[in-house]
């Protein structure tokens, strides 16, 4: 398949998320928007890795082809443990103040 | 033969030493202890010079090479002593009446404080010391370290009592006007080293030397040095200093403002002699100079009611006198006017100091009067100081003013009718303040008449030694026509080799005859004029004139000082306040505003911070796409 393809979907995905931090207040929401981005880098990672594979210069080495695909697993494990945290900061969050609306908690100020 | 000038050094450090011991141990010190070490030192200095004197004679002379002063590539600036009879003769002046002076201090200084009487003293020694490497440096660099010295001390000593805000005014006109010739000194020194290469003066006043200089450099540097001149020693325009100068203690004023200090630029033109007698054009400059000030400051003096003052004005017209006979190339004459001079006026500046004295601290003239009566030590040696300068036969000041007479006649008879004319001004001046002073009758308070006293011996006995020199210093330069050798000419000779002038004996009686009648003529005026005193209203016409001195101090605050005050007053108010403030303000207004209007991008919304994100990133992906 056309690398085109990928790139067009890797590049709706990580628009959506950020559109979706930006415009939408619940933090779940906002969250899993960020981890929609992410998962956006990852299949663009693993795409660009298959096309390089078939490329001559891959074809020598064994280890090339498969350094993106590992690299995605590395941004995965990341990602479980970002989530993790993120996810237990939110929780103490609705603990505290009934609700998980970013907005409520612009208390930085000052 | 040379043990004696391998101790040369130690007659300008002994005053050295006595200055930083009086310097610093100011507070331990009692004040006959400051006294004693203040003048012991200069003591031994004067019996130093006296056997160097001696050793030298008249056909030595010697470089005494001390140490290198500055060393650059290719050139040297040694720091040497010149021992010479030039250097010989202004070492015991110093030295001698410096010393006298040092005595008499210990008497009229005598109520100052422990701490100020030795600060006194140690400010009078540093000014020997600083007037020593002026008159002993080989080479003009010396010179002009003592040359700033002796500015220094000067400054310190005028504004002595600098609690008083006037003297300190006085001090710093003294300083200023001093440092405006000493522009012109350095100015002639920088000259003299980018052409010739030397200021030594055993290189420079060599034929080799001297070739390398144009006509339009010796004018140059003669007329640079003779700005240095004017400022040290007190010539139009740089005068009016002096007088003020006499805001200092009076033997101050004996020592630094009449002896030895303002004869520092007729020294410098005596050592430069050489030089000046090939430049034609400088030579005239300075006749017309020192005439217009000796006939402008006798004018003054006339109208003078402060007993300092009009010695002060008395000085700078003697001293024009002598820069009268350097102009017309009578170095030997000028010289000799500043030794017979030096003992005079020293004299009567330190009679006048021991009348302030008696009068406690009272100098208007108006208010004295009979004061022979109650001093008469003082009265007689003063009335000697005023024979010596008026000019009457047998005493010192006839012989070395008619010298200056006779060599001004022989360059120019016109020349020589306003010189009489300033010297008869002299006399008449000089008389007029001792009549009203010491005859007459008593005008002051009568508190002052009881407290009247002849002053302690420490005072009286400089005054009778100096009038004694009064008496007989101008035995050393007896013309030919009087039937004596003018020993201090044939004395010189090694170091002026100026062609003396040549008068016709006959000539001469005449000038003297004249110059003598005239005096007499002009202090029996002065005695018809002034025997009864009273104390005038003021005076109208030239007389006011002369008493506000020419109005020269308010021409120079209209000429200079007013325009230099508005000029930056002008610069402080548009240049400093408006552009250069502006400007400094300016930056901190601007980051102050732009910060206030950049708080409102710091919301606290984290919305706003990522929509912030996501905007610098765009702007980034699109400069790195499309730029």
């Amino acid at each position: 398949m056309d690398i085109k393809l990928y790139i067009a979907l890797a590049l709706t995905l990580f628009t959506i998320g950020i559109i979706g931090v930006l415009v939408r207040r619940n933090a779940i929401i906002i969250f899993m928007c960020v981890e929609l981005m992410l998962n956006a880098v990852n299949l663009l990672l693993v795409a660009f890795s298959k096309m390089h594979a078939l490329s001559a210069a891959a074809k020598a080495s064994v280890n090339y082809a498969s350094d993106a695909q590992i690299f995605v697993f590395f941004i995965m494990v990341v990602a479980a443990a970002e989530v993790s945290v993120g996810l237990a900061i939110i929780v103490m969050m609705y603990r505290n103040v009934h609700t998980v609306d970013v907005n409520f908690l612009n208390r930085l100020k000052n | 033969m040379n043990n004696i000038l391998q101790l040369v050094w130690l007659i300008p450090v002994m005053p050295l030493l006595g200055f930083l011991i009086n310097g610093l141990g100011r507070k331990q010190l009692t004040k006959s202890l400051s006294g004693i070490i203040g003048s012991g030192v200069i003591l031994i200095s004067f019996v130093l010079s006296l056997l160097v004197f001696l050793q030298i004679g008249s056909n030595h002379n010697a470089t005494v090479h001390l140490f290198d002063f500055i060393k650059l590539n290719a050139f040297t600036i040694a720091f040497d002593f010149k021992i010479d009879q030039l250097s010989t003769l202004f070492l015991l002046i110093i030295t001698g009446v410096g010393f006298l002076i040092h005595v008499y201090s210990t008497a009229y200084m005598h109520d100052e404080d422990g701490k100020d009487f030795a600060k006194y003293f140690a400010y009078l020694n540093l000014f020997v010391f600083s007037m020593l490497l002026l008159v002993m440096g080989g080479n003009y660099v010396i010179m002009f370290i003592g040359w700033e010295g002796v500015g220094l001390c000067s400054y310190l000593l005028i504004g002595y009592w600098f609690r008083n805000a006037d003297y300190t005014d006085a001090a710093k006109k003294a300083f200023i006007m001093n440092r405006i010739g000493d522009l012109g000194f350095l100015l002639a020194l920088f000259w003299l080293i980018a052409v010739v290469g030397t200021v030594q003066y055993d290189e420079l006043f060599t034929a080799g030397n001297l070739a390398k200089l144009s006509a339009f450099d010796v004018t140059g540097i003669t007329l640079l040095l003779f700005v240095g001149a004017t400022g040290k020693s007190a010539q139009i325009p740089l005068f009016t200093w002096l007088p003020d100068a006499m805001a200092g203690p009076t033997p101050v004023s004996a020592l630094i403002h009449a002896a030895t200090m303002v004869t520092a630029g007729i020294y410098m033109i005596a050592r430069s002699n050489t030089l000046f007698s090939m430049a034609h054009q400088t030579q005239v400059v300075i006749t017309i100079v020192g005439l217009a000030t000796a006939i402008l400051a006798a004018s003054i003096a006339i109208k003078q009611n402060d007993i300092k003052k009009v010695l002060a004005y008395s000085t700078v017209s003697q001293l024009g006198f002598m820069f009268l006979a350097l102009g017309t190339g009578n170095y030997v004459a000028a010289v000799f006017h500043v030794l017979t001079h030096a003992f005079f006026k020293a004299l009567m500046f330190l009679g006048s100091g021991s009348v302030i004295h008696a009068m406690g601290g009272e100098q208007d003239i108006r208010k004295m009067g009979g004061l022979h009566k109650h001093m008469k030590i003082t009265s007689i040696t003063f009335l000697i100081g005023c024979i010596a300068i008026a000019g009457i036969p047998g005493f010192s000041g006839f012989f070395s003013k008619d010298e200056i007479l006779a060599g001004a006649f022989a360059h120019n008879p016109y020349i020589y009718s306003i010189a009489l004319f300033a010297a008869l001004l002299t006399a008449f001046y000089m008389f007029r303040l001792y009549i009203i002073t010491f005859t007459g009758s008593f005008r002051g308070t009568h508190d002052q008449q009881h407290h009247l006293h002849e002053s302690p011996k420490a005072m009286t006995i400089p005054l009778i030694v100096l009038a004694v020199l009064s008496i007989i210093g101008g035995y050393i330069g007896v013309p030919e026509s009087l039937g004596g050798s003018h020993q201090i000419g044939m004395y010189l000779a090694g170091v002026i080799k100026a062609e003396p002038h040549h008068l016709a004996h006959n000539t001469e009686y005449m000038l003297m005859g004249l110059s003598t009648g005239l005096v007499l003529l002009s202090i029996l005026f002065a005695w018809m004029r002034f025997k009864n005193y009273k104390i005038e209203s003021d005076s109208k016409g030239l007389g006011k004139v002369l008493e506000n001195k020419w109005y020269v101090d308010e021409l120079y605050q209209m000429a200079i000082l007013k325009p230099l005050k508005s000029t930056s007053a002008f610069l402080n108010k548009i240049i400093e306040n408006r552009i250069i403030d502006g400007a400094v303000n300016g930056v901190g207004k601007l980051v102050n505003y732009s910060s206030r209007q950049l708080r409102w991008i710091q919301s606290g919304q984290v919305g706003a911070y990522v929509l912030l994100m996501v905007i610098g990133m765009l702007l980034l992906f699109f400069i790195q796409l499309f730029l």
